[in-house]
């Protein structure tokens, strides 16, 4: 197959495909020194003008934080990284003082910023219905469509106001879900963590239009570390979507975010992700480091969560969006597409915790690699001992393309209880012969064909994904793909 | 380091010399060595990933006594005492089975006489090999078992390992030969063995291996199987636990030359405090290999079944077709299942596959048979033994075949001591 000239020439059309949303801003940021100590965790809790449990809580976090190592079992080559070469503040609206107020407020090049990576800041871009907390290296810089959902009584901000604002709520679930010693990079966000949006969904309401993040990373040397509070009451209904970009820069840049999600009884989350961070150039330099803990609690019955991401880039992803099936009918779900090209590794899957009676989950996992990169599913499905009558169906998929590349499942099943059914499929192949043979014959270019069949492969991720982003994510895998065949 | 493996390290720092002496040069040129690495390394926690299921080091604390009885082998042209073999086997011993795994490290050091089975070039060997471990004792014992099978090019074989517990005296007259909680009430004792089979098949040649275990509740094993597969050979592979106390077995199969065959077939069934850990890895180093696994478990109780099963294909193994399957059945709400069936692919021109599932009987084929006046005890056997019947029917062995059917049956119904026509039994 490689033999074939005219096949090399795509995979090298998309070797030298340019990361699309590397451009760096010049906004006047404020960065505090690099390193990471008692001091500079004061700093920025200071900095935010945070009440003292919430010192405290990053303290615990960052004393349980020296006593861990850095993990080594995931399927990828972690670098070490050198926590004290990282700076854990940075404001770009720091000329503001105070946050920006209103739309003139906001530094023109910020604007501009959001405006090449196609977020609807703007007013007229509202008309897309959908309500954007956009977070620039750590400070959330605008909100918009506040009004409106608050006159329904839904709380979206970011997270650091809600806990100047709603301080017993943000108390109350904050690292109730994913606790700070949960993991060595949940700690580590637990002590530094500088912004991220904050969603409450009063009871029985249906949040009228899709609330999104996008996070950019853009000053040089600085961490992300977001943290995502989203709790929907009895009842109510939110869908959420989170985006992603970051420059081109030669040094790892570093991401270690924890989104937390409660869902009480009746209600519904879904979740989606659209990761787009920098993966890096052809030869494997630089890049995000995306570590990332997510865990949805599910509280409530016949409460439903699910969680919807398509991975695109990153040159690392070590992801686990989790689900606690805690209350008796509720239903979790997970539609996950990983795309990993060049030298990207990912490692990324979920847990399906069911506690309750009656949980149903449902994992379906599509991994596509090509390149030299690495590509492994890693999942654990556990049903608890009084979990009757669990049900699990996971179906991951691997496709490769190119002779290099590696995709990898690693499925845990932990049963305890006997009215369990549980089931577990998995399959890595090439692109069907017969399928691109097909194509030919009816005078589709291999190329063409080999978008057709991985779309239709995706389709099923894709599918669940809102509008506005599904059209996006087409679009990154095809950026990502396109004619990679080997 | 936990305190389970001092008493090793201090037995084999007082006794090695007596081991050595018991023993032949082939295996006291690599003892050292191994012991060096067990003392390195110690026990594998369940931190430990090919070691998540199995707490090894509360079941090796106790303290055993440690057997070193010679083997008694019936004469046969294919059965050796590794110091008498008929060809150099430094090439072989502790080649394929030369990995960081600590308990095949203890057996390399404490196993003084291993079994070796040579079947030279071309050559069939027509009925079965068989292999009976008894277990008997007058206390505590652990056991250090060692294998060396070699096929040469061409070569053709069937073998069948079996461990059972010894008939004690009085049971001899009654042809109650089997392993069985019957015997439990007489033989009291415990006993821990280790077990370690290398198989080197050349090119060309064919094994078919059985692993039968039909012991006691007091008996743990911990079983390594290291397959080196060449070129055009096929192996069958199959792993039967009827009962047991506490297993574990490993089985790594390396295909290192292009197409070969590679089937590993198991059956597990737990009842009481059981535990069964198959753990398997299927490393595909040549193109064009095809390999198949299928692992079915039946707990019941308070039983615990778990599989782990990795198939590793390498970046120039291509075209490579692999196969996993493993089915459990959950037969009661205090039984644990935990299976983990992995891939690690690196080349892109295979066809690899695997499924896994757990689940209860079929609610509504129970009651058909209720409908039809089947009662309910026994339709559950019914539908457990037709559940284990895809394993048992792959079994190529026709003799063997057809007594695991009735074995397995018995199996179901808590009678697997009990011979037909027979009063004492009763």
């Amino acid at each position: 197959m490689n033999k074939n000239p005219k096949k090399n020439e795509f995979v090298r059309k998309v070797a030298e495909k340019k990361y699309e949303f590397g451009f760096t801003t010049d906004v006047h940021t404020e960065i505090i020194d690099k390193g990471l100590n008692e001091d500079v965790i004061r700093l920025i809790s200071e900095k935010k003008g945070e009440p003292d449990w919430l010192l405290q809580f990053r303290l615990d976090a960052y004393h349980y934080w020296l006593t861990q190592k850095q993990p080594t079992w995931g399927h990828v080559h972690l670098p070490d990284i050198d926590y004290q070469s990282i700076s854990y503040y940075a404001d770009p609206t720091a000329s503001s003082k105070k946050g920006p107020k209103s739309l003139d407020e906001i530094d023109p090049e910020l604007m501009k910023t959001f405006d090449k990576l196609g977020i609807p800041l703007e007013e007229r871009l509202a008309l897309s219905g959908t309500a954007v907390d956009a977070v620039m290296d750590s400070v959330s810089v605008k909100t918009t469509y506040r009004e409106t959902l608050s006159e329904k009584g839904i709380i979206f901000c970011s997270i650091s106001e809600a806990v100047r604002q709603y301080p017993e709520l943000v108390r109350q679930y904050l690292g109730s879900v994913v606790p700070p010693k949960d993991n060595y990079f949940a700690a580590l966000n637990s002590a530094v963590f500088s912004d991220g949006s904050f969603v409450y969904i009063p009871k029985n309401t249906r949040c009228p239009m899709e609330l999104s993040t996008y996070f950019r990373i853009n000053a040089r040397n600085t961490g992300q570390f977001e943290r995502t509070l989203i709790i929907c009451d009895e009842g109510s209904y939110v869908s959420y979507l989170e985006g992603c970009t970051a420059p081109m820069r030669d040094e790892n840049q570093l991401h270690a975010a924890i989104v937390e999600i409660v869902v009480m009884d009746n209600a519904e989350v879904k979740y989606s992700t659209v990761q787009n961070w920098y993966p890096g150039d052809a030869e494997g330099h630089g890049g995000v480091l995306n570590l990332v803990t997510k865990r949805g609690d599910l509280r409530g019955v016949n409460s439903k969560l699910s969680w919807t991401q398509v991975e695109t880039g990153s040159a690392i992803t070590w992801k686990y969006p989790s689900c606690v099936l805690r209350g008796d009918n509720s239903q979790a779900e997970f539609y996950s597409v990983a795309v990993t090209n060049h030298h990207q590794e990912a490692d990324t899957g979920t847990k399906m915790i069911h506690l309750g009676k009656n949980t149903r989950s449902t994992i379906i996992s599509k991994g596509i690699s090509a390149g030299q990169s690495q590509n492994s599913y890693r999942g654990l499905v556990r049903v608890g001992k009084h979990a009757n009558g669990a049900r699990n169906y996971s179906s991951c998929d691997s496709l490769l393309l190119g002779s290099e590349c590696g995709a990898h499942t690693f499925p845990y099943m932990d049963i305890h209880n006997s009215t369990a059914t549980v089931e577990h499929e998995a399959t890595t192949s090439k692109i069907n012969e017969d399928q691109l043979f097909y194509c030919n014959q009816r005078g589709i270019s291999t190329e063409e064909a080999v978008g057709l069949i991985v779309n239709g492969y995706a389709k099923e991720v894709i599918n669940k994904l809102p509008m506005e982003f599904a059209v996006e994510a087409q679009k990154l895998l095809s950026v990502s793909l396109e004619g990679t065949v080997g | 380091m936990m305190k389970s493996e001092k008493q090793y390290i201090e037995f084999y720092q007082e006794a090695s010399s007596i081991i050595k002496e018991r023993s032949c040069p082939v295996m006291n040129a690599v003892r050292d060595a191994a012991f060096r690495q067990f003392e390195s390394s110690g026990f594998p926690t369940r931190k430990v990933e090919r070691y998540r299921y199995t707490d090894v080091d509360t079941v090796f604390a106790p303290n055993y006594g440690i057997s070193l009885t010679p083997i008694t082998i019936t004469p046969s042209p294919f059965i050796f005492h590794l110091k008498d073999a008929p060809i150099n086997v430094s090439p072989y011993y502790n080649r394929v089975a030369n990995t960081k795994d600590s308990i095949t490290a203890l057996n390399t050091m404490l196993s003084h006489d291993a079994l070796l089975i040579y079947v030279p070039p071309y050559t069939k060997v027509e009925s079965p090999i068989a292999i009976d471990n008894w277990l008997r004792g007058k206390e505590d014992t652990m056991m250090n078992r060692r294998f060396l099978i070699i096929l040469d090019k061409g070569a053709e074989a069937t073998i069948i390992i079996s461990d059972r517990m010894a008939p004690p005296s009085q049971a001899i007259d009654h042809h109650l030969s089997e392993a069985s909680p019957l015997l439990e009430k007489s033989e009291k004792r415990k006993y821990l063995t280790t077990q370690v089979i290398e198989v080197c098949c050349h090119d060309n040649a064919h094994l078919d291996l059985y692993e039968i275990e039909e012991t006691t509740s007091l008996c743990s094993r911990f079983s390594n199987v290291y397959i080196k597969v060449g070129r055009d050979s096929s192996v069958r592979h199959n792993s039967i636990t009827l009962f047991n106390g506490l297993t574990r077995n490993l089985c790594d199969v390396y295909l290192t030359d292009t197409n070969s065959q590679v089937t590993l077939n198991g059956c597990a069934i737990g009842s009481a405090n059981q535990h069964i850990d198959n753990n398997t890895l299927i490393h595909h180093q040549a193109p064009c290999c095809q390999s198949n696994q299928l692992y079915k478990y039946v707990v019941d109780d308070q039983s615990v079944g778990a599989f782990a099963g990795k198939i590793l294909v390498e970046k120039g193994a291509q075209q490579t077709t692999s196969q996993e399957t493993n089915a459990n059945l959950c037969a009661s709400s205090e039984a644990r299942v935990y299976t983990q069936p992995m891939l690690e692919i690196y080349a892109d021109d295979v066809k690899c596959a695997h499924g896994s599932t757990v689940g209860v009987m079929d609610e509504s084929a129970l009651f058909y048979m209720r409908q039809r006046g089947i009662p309910e005890a026994e339709a559950r056997t019914l539908l457990k033994n037709a559940f284990m019947g895809q394993v048992i029917n792959s079994i190529q062995y026709e003799p063997l075949r057809q007594k695991l059917y009735v074995k397995v049956e018995k199996r179901f119904r808590g009678e697997l001591d009990k011979c037909e026509d027979c009063r004492l039994c009763k």
